[in-house]
Protein backbone atom coordinates (compact mmCIF):
# COMPACT_ATOMS: atom_id res chain seq x y z
CA UNK A 1 0.00 0.00 0.00
CA UNK A 2 1.27 3.36 -0.77
CA UNK A 3 1.25 5.90 1.52
CA UNK A 4 -0.81 8.67 -0.14
CA UNK A 5 -1.78 7.19 -2.95
CA UNK A 6 -5.78 6.14 -2.95
CA UNK A 7 -6.77 3.13 -4.70
CA UNK A 8 -9.04 4.94 -7.22
CA UNK A 9 -5.76 6.80 -8.58
CA UNK A 10 -4.62 3.03 -9.48
CA UNK A 11 -8.06 2.55 -10.96
CA UNK A 12 -8.63 5.75 -12.94
CA UNK A 13 -5.14 5.02 -14.45
CA UNK A 14 -6.17 1.47 -15.36
CA UNK A 15 -9.11 2.66 -17.24
CA UNK A 16 -7.50 5.43 -19.40
CA UNK A 17 -5.11 2.12 -20.26
CA UNK A 18 -7.76 0.39 -20.95
CA UNK A 19 -9.66 2.59 -23.34
CA UNK A 20 -6.56 3.39 -25.18
CA UNK A 21 -6.40 -0.04 -26.02
CA UNK A 22 -10.21 -0.10 -27.21
CA UNK A 23 -9.25 2.79 -29.52
CA UNK A 24 -6.85 1.23 -30.78
CA UNK A 25 -8.15 -2.03 -31.01
CA UNK A 26 -11.27 -0.19 -32.88
CA UNK A 27 -9.36 1.78 -35.13
CA UNK A 28 -6.05 0.00 -36.02
CA UNK A 29 -6.05 -2.41 -39.29
CA UNK A 30 -2.74 -4.16 -39.24
CA UNK A 31 -2.93 -7.25 -37.11
CA UNK A 32 0.18 -6.73 -35.30
CA UNK A 33 -0.61 -3.41 -33.71
CA UNK A 34 -4.18 -4.94 -32.93
CA UNK A 35 -2.35 -7.47 -30.70
CA UNK A 36 -0.55 -4.89 -29.70
CA UNK A 37 -3.89 -3.03 -28.19
CA UNK A 38 -5.28 -6.28 -26.88
CA UNK A 39 -1.88 -6.51 -24.86
CA UNK A 40 -2.32 -3.10 -23.22
CA UNK A 41 -6.10 -4.39 -22.35
CA UNK A 42 -5.27 -7.26 -20.21
CA UNK A 43 -2.33 -5.24 -19.05
CA UNK A 44 -4.25 -2.45 -17.42
CA UNK A 45 -6.73 -5.53 -16.00
CA UNK A 46 -3.17 -6.77 -14.38
CA UNK A 47 -2.97 -3.47 -13.12
CA UNK A 48 -6.34 -3.74 -11.37
CA UNK A 49 -5.94 -6.78 -9.78
CA UNK A 50 -2.61 -5.90 -8.26
CA UNK A 51 -3.79 -2.83 -6.19
CA UNK A 52 -7.42 -4.34 -5.33
CA UNK A 53 -5.02 -7.21 -3.98
CA UNK A 54 -2.69 -4.84 -2.07
CA UNK A 55 -5.44 -2.09 -1.18
CA UNK A 56 -8.36 -4.40 -0.20
CA UNK A 57 -7.28 -7.64 0.90
CA UNK A 58 -3.33 -7.18 1.36
CA UNK A 59 -3.66 -10.67 3.83
CA UNK A 60 -4.80 -13.08 0.74
CA UNK A 61 -2.77 -13.19 -2.54
CA UNK A 62 -5.81 -14.23 -5.14
CA UNK A 63 -4.90 -10.58 -7.05
CA UNK A 64 -1.29 -11.37 -7.51
CA UNK A 65 -2.00 -15.05 -8.80
CA UNK A 66 -4.61 -13.94 -11.00
CA UNK A 67 -2.68 -11.65 -12.95
CA UNK A 68 0.00 -14.26 -12.66
CA UNK A 69 -2.27 -16.50 -14.90
CA UNK A 70 -3.51 -13.71 -17.00
CA UNK A 71 0.02 -12.87 -18.03
CA UNK A 72 0.87 -16.61 -19.27
CA UNK A 73 -2.54 -16.58 -21.03
CA UNK A 74 -1.14 -13.75 -22.74
CA UNK A 75 1.70 -15.05 -23.26
CA UNK A 76 0.50 -18.24 -25.15
CA UNK A 77 -2.15 -15.53 -26.66
CA UNK A 78 1.01 -13.74 -28.26
CA UNK A 79 2.83 -17.17 -29.60
CA UNK A 80 -0.34 -18.26 -31.33
CA UNK A 81 -1.48 -14.98 -32.56
CA UNK A 82 1.99 -14.43 -34.12
CA UNK A 83 2.15 -17.58 -35.94
CA UNK A 84 -1.21 -17.37 -37.22
CA UNK A 85 -0.50 -13.61 -38.48
CA UNK A 86 3.60 -15.30 -40.19
CA UNK A 87 0.98 -17.55 -41.72
CA UNK A 88 -1.64 -15.24 -43.26
CA UNK A 89 1.46 -12.94 -44.42
CA UNK A 90 2.92 -15.75 -45.82
CA UNK A 91 -0.34 -16.83 -47.88
CA UNK A 92 -1.70 -13.00 -48.97
CA UNK A 93 1.68 -11.14 -48.56
CA UNK A 94 -0.08 -8.59 -46.46
CA UNK A 95 -1.42 -8.49 -42.61
CA UNK A 96 -4.50 -5.80 -43.19
CA UNK A 97 -7.52 -7.20 -41.91
CA UNK A 98 -9.62 -5.07 -44.87
CA UNK A 99 -7.77 -7.27 -47.26
CA UNK A 100 -7.52 -10.84 -45.87
CA UNK A 101 -11.35 -11.91 -46.58
CA UNK A 102 -10.88 -15.17 -48.99
CA UNK A 103 -13.12 -16.70 -46.61
CA UNK A 104 -15.83 -13.81 -46.45
CA UNK A 105 -19.60 -14.59 -48.51
CA UNK B 1 4.29 15.82 -2.66
CA UNK B 2 5.89 12.86 -0.89
CA UNK B 3 8.25 10.41 -3.20
CA UNK B 4 6.01 7.71 -3.17
CA UNK B 5 3.30 10.23 -4.72
CA UNK B 6 5.93 11.71 -7.01
CA UNK B 7 7.10 8.32 -8.54
CA UNK B 8 3.70 7.11 -8.94
CA UNK B 9 2.49 10.28 -10.97
CA UNK B 10 5.36 9.87 -12.94
CA UNK B 11 4.96 5.85 -13.64
CA UNK B 12 0.96 6.89 -14.68
CA UNK B 13 2.02 9.69 -16.87
CA UNK B 14 4.30 7.48 -18.64
CA UNK B 15 1.72 4.58 -18.82
CA UNK B 16 -1.06 7.12 -20.19
CA UNK B 17 0.86 9.21 -22.69
CA UNK B 18 3.01 5.74 -24.30
CA UNK B 19 -0.65 3.47 -24.38
CA UNK B 20 -1.79 6.71 -26.12
CA UNK B 21 1.20 6.80 -28.72
CA UNK B 22 0.90 3.26 -28.76
CA UNK B 23 -2.39 3.33 -30.50
CA UNK B 24 -2.12 6.77 -32.77
CA UNK B 25 1.36 6.68 -33.71
CA UNK B 26 1.81 6.11 -37.49
CA UNK B 27 5.25 4.00 -37.52
CA UNK B 28 4.83 0.36 -36.44
CA UNK B 29 8.29 -0.36 -34.91
CA UNK B 30 7.66 2.77 -32.87
CA UNK B 31 4.13 1.66 -31.65
CA UNK B 32 5.99 -1.89 -30.22
CA UNK B 33 8.40 0.80 -28.15
CA UNK B 34 6.15 2.53 -26.91
CA UNK B 35 4.54 -0.55 -25.58
CA UNK B 36 7.68 -1.75 -24.03
CA UNK B 37 8.28 1.34 -22.49
CA UNK B 38 4.40 1.02 -21.05
CA UNK B 39 4.91 -2.39 -19.76
CA UNK B 40 8.34 -1.29 -17.99
CA UNK B 41 6.18 1.63 -16.44
CA UNK B 42 3.87 -1.23 -15.21
CA UNK B 43 6.47 -2.76 -13.65
CA UNK B 44 7.43 -0.29 -12.02
CA UNK B 45 3.77 -0.14 -10.37
CA UNK B 46 4.29 -3.32 -9.45
CA UNK B 47 7.61 -2.71 -7.50
CA UNK B 48 5.97 0.37 -5.66
CA UNK B 49 2.93 -2.02 -4.91
CA UNK B 50 5.79 -4.12 -3.05
CA UNK B 51 5.03 -7.20 -5.27
CA UNK B 52 8.67 -7.88 -6.30
CA UNK B 53 7.88 -11.19 -8.09
CA UNK B 54 5.39 -9.61 -10.67
CA UNK B 55 7.63 -7.14 -11.38
CA UNK B 56 10.16 -9.60 -12.34
CA UNK B 57 7.55 -11.64 -14.16
CA UNK B 58 6.29 -8.33 -15.72
CA UNK B 59 9.75 -7.35 -16.78
CA UNK B 60 10.72 -10.85 -18.29
CA UNK B 61 7.92 -12.27 -19.67
CA UNK B 62 5.98 -9.39 -21.18
CA UNK B 63 8.77 -6.78 -21.67
CA UNK B 64 10.82 -9.52 -22.36
CA UNK B 65 9.58 -12.12 -23.98
CA UNK B 66 6.28 -10.71 -25.65
CA UNK B 67 7.70 -7.90 -27.03
CA UNK B 68 10.72 -9.44 -28.57
CA UNK B 69 8.12 -11.65 -30.22
CA UNK B 70 5.84 -8.98 -31.55
CA UNK B 71 9.33 -7.24 -32.59
CA UNK B 72 10.44 -10.30 -34.86
CA UNK B 73 6.81 -10.78 -36.30
CA UNK B 74 6.93 -6.83 -37.20
CA UNK B 75 10.46 -6.80 -38.90
CA UNK B 76 9.19 -10.47 -40.90
CA UNK B 77 6.32 -8.78 -42.07
CA UNK B 78 6.54 -4.90 -42.81
CA UNK B 79 8.97 -2.69 -43.75
CA UNK B 80 10.40 -0.88 -41.05
CA UNK B 81 10.37 2.57 -42.95
CA UNK B 82 6.75 2.39 -43.88
CA UNK B 83 3.77 4.75 -42.54
CA UNK B 84 0.09 3.92 -42.06
CA UNK B 85 -2.10 5.41 -43.87
CA UNK B 86 -4.01 8.02 -41.25
CA UNK B 87 -7.34 6.70 -39.76
CA UNK B 88 -10.13 7.83 -41.70
CA UNK B 89 -11.64 11.23 -39.58
CA UNK B 90 -15.38 9.28 -39.21
CA UNK B 91 -13.75 6.24 -38.02
CA UNK B 92 -11.38 7.87 -35.78
CA UNK B 93 -13.92 9.80 -34.46
CA UNK B 94 -16.46 7.14 -33.50
CA UNK B 95 -14.17 5.02 -32.14
CA UNK B 96 -12.60 8.25 -29.75
CA UNK B 97 -16.14 8.86 -28.59
CA UNK B 98 -16.59 5.14 -27.80
CA UNK B 99 -13.17 5.12 -25.92
CA UNK B 100 -14.11 8.01 -23.85
CA UNK B 101 -17.36 7.58 -23.14
CA UNK B 102 -16.53 4.23 -21.73
CA UNK B 103 -13.47 5.81 -19.71
CA UNK B 104 -15.78 9.02 -18.38
CA UNK B 105 -18.68 6.14 -17.62
CA UNK B 106 -15.83 3.68 -15.60
CA UNK B 107 -14.21 6.86 -14.07
CA UNK B 108 -17.48 8.15 -12.28
CA UNK B 109 -18.36 5.00 -11.10
CA UNK B 110 -14.91 4.56 -9.68
CA UNK B 111 -14.84 8.19 -7.63
CA UNK B 112 -18.74 7.37 -7.10
CA UNK B 113 -18.13 4.04 -5.09
CA UNK B 114 -16.54 4.11 -1.71
CA UNK B 115 -13.96 1.57 -1.12
CA UNK B 116 -13.15 0.46 2.46
CA UNK B 117 -9.44 0.14 2.79
CA UNK B 118 -8.50 -2.94 4.50
CA UNK B 119 -7.38 -2.97 8.57
CA UNK B 120 -5.63 -6.48 8.08
CA UNK B 121 -1.72 -6.59 8.03
CA UNK B 122 0.00 -6.89 4.80
CA UNK B 123 1.04 -10.37 3.94
CA UNK B 124 4.57 -10.27 3.03
CA UNK B 125 4.56 -11.63 -0.33
CA UNK B 126 8.15 -13.84 -0.80
CA UNK B 127 9.47 -16.10 -3.54
CA UNK B 128 8.98 -19.40 -0.84
CA UNK B 129 5.13 -18.53 0.04
CA UNK B 130 4.62 -18.05 -3.78
CA UNK B 131 6.18 -21.53 -4.25
CA UNK B 132 4.04 -23.24 -1.97
CA UNK B 133 0.55 -21.73 -2.83
CA UNK B 134 1.21 -22.55 -6.66
CA UNK B 135 1.94 -26.13 -5.29
CA UNK B 136 -0.48 -26.55 -2.57
CA UNK B 137 -3.55 -28.49 -2.51
CA UNK B 138 -4.86 -26.61 0.61
CA UNK B 139 -7.44 -23.69 1.12
CA UNK B 140 -5.18 -21.20 -0.29
CA UNK B 141 -3.53 -23.36 -2.62
CA UNK B 142 -3.99 -23.02 -6.65
CA UNK B 143 -2.45 -25.97 -7.67
CA UNK B 144 -5.37 -26.80 -10.00
CA UNK B 145 -5.12 -23.48 -12.11
CA UNK B 146 -1.11 -24.00 -12.22
CA UNK B 147 -1.98 -27.61 -13.86
CA UNK B 148 -4.05 -26.10 -16.27
CA UNK B 149 -2.37 -22.97 -17.35
CA UNK B 150 0.44 -25.15 -17.81
CA UNK B 151 -1.21 -27.53 -20.21
CA UNK B 152 -2.57 -24.51 -21.41
CA UNK B 153 1.28 -23.62 -22.23
CA UNK B 154 2.06 -26.70 -24.09
CA UNK B 155 -0.80 -26.74 -26.08
CA UNK B 156 0.29 -22.92 -27.23
CA UNK B 157 3.65 -23.65 -27.78
CA UNK B 158 2.63 -27.10 -30.13
CA UNK B 159 -0.17 -24.81 -31.76
CA UNK B 160 2.70 -22.36 -32.83
CA UNK B 161 5.00 -24.61 -34.05
CA UNK B 162 2.18 -26.58 -36.57
CA UNK B 163 0.32 -23.24 -37.27
CA UNK B 164 3.94 -21.69 -38.35
CA UNK B 165 5.24 -24.31 -40.22
CA UNK B 166 6.18 -24.07 -43.55
CA UNK B 167 3.51 -27.04 -45.08
CA UNK B 168 3.00 -27.30 -48.85
CA UNK B 169 3.40 -24.77 -51.73
CA UNK B 170 1.64 -21.38 -51.01
CA UNK B 171 0.16 -19.27 -52.91
CA UNK B 172 2.51 -15.98 -52.63
CA UNK B 173 1.33 -12.56 -53.83
CA UNK B 174 3.58 -9.64 -54.28
CA UNK B 175 4.01 -8.19 -51.23
CA UNK B 176 1.40 -4.85 -51.15
CA UNK B 177 2.63 -2.96 -47.73
CA UNK B 178 -0.34 -2.81 -45.20
CA UNK B 179 -2.27 0.07 -44.49
CA UNK B 180 -3.38 1.02 -41.48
Amino acid sequence: MITGVPVQYFLILATLMFFAGIYGFLTRRNLITMLMAVELILNSVNINFMAFNRYLYPHKMEGMFFSLFVIAVAASEAAVAIAIIINIYRRFATINVEDVNEMKY
Amino acid sequence: MTSNQLMFVLFSVMIIVFSILTVTTRRILRAATYLLLVLISTSGLYFMLNYQFMAAVQLTLYAGGIVVLIIFSILLTSHISQKFEPVGLKKSVFSALAAITGAILSIVTILDYKFSASVEAAKEVDMRLIGRSLLSVEYDGYVLPFEVISILLLAAMIAAIIVAKKGGPSKTKTPNYNKG
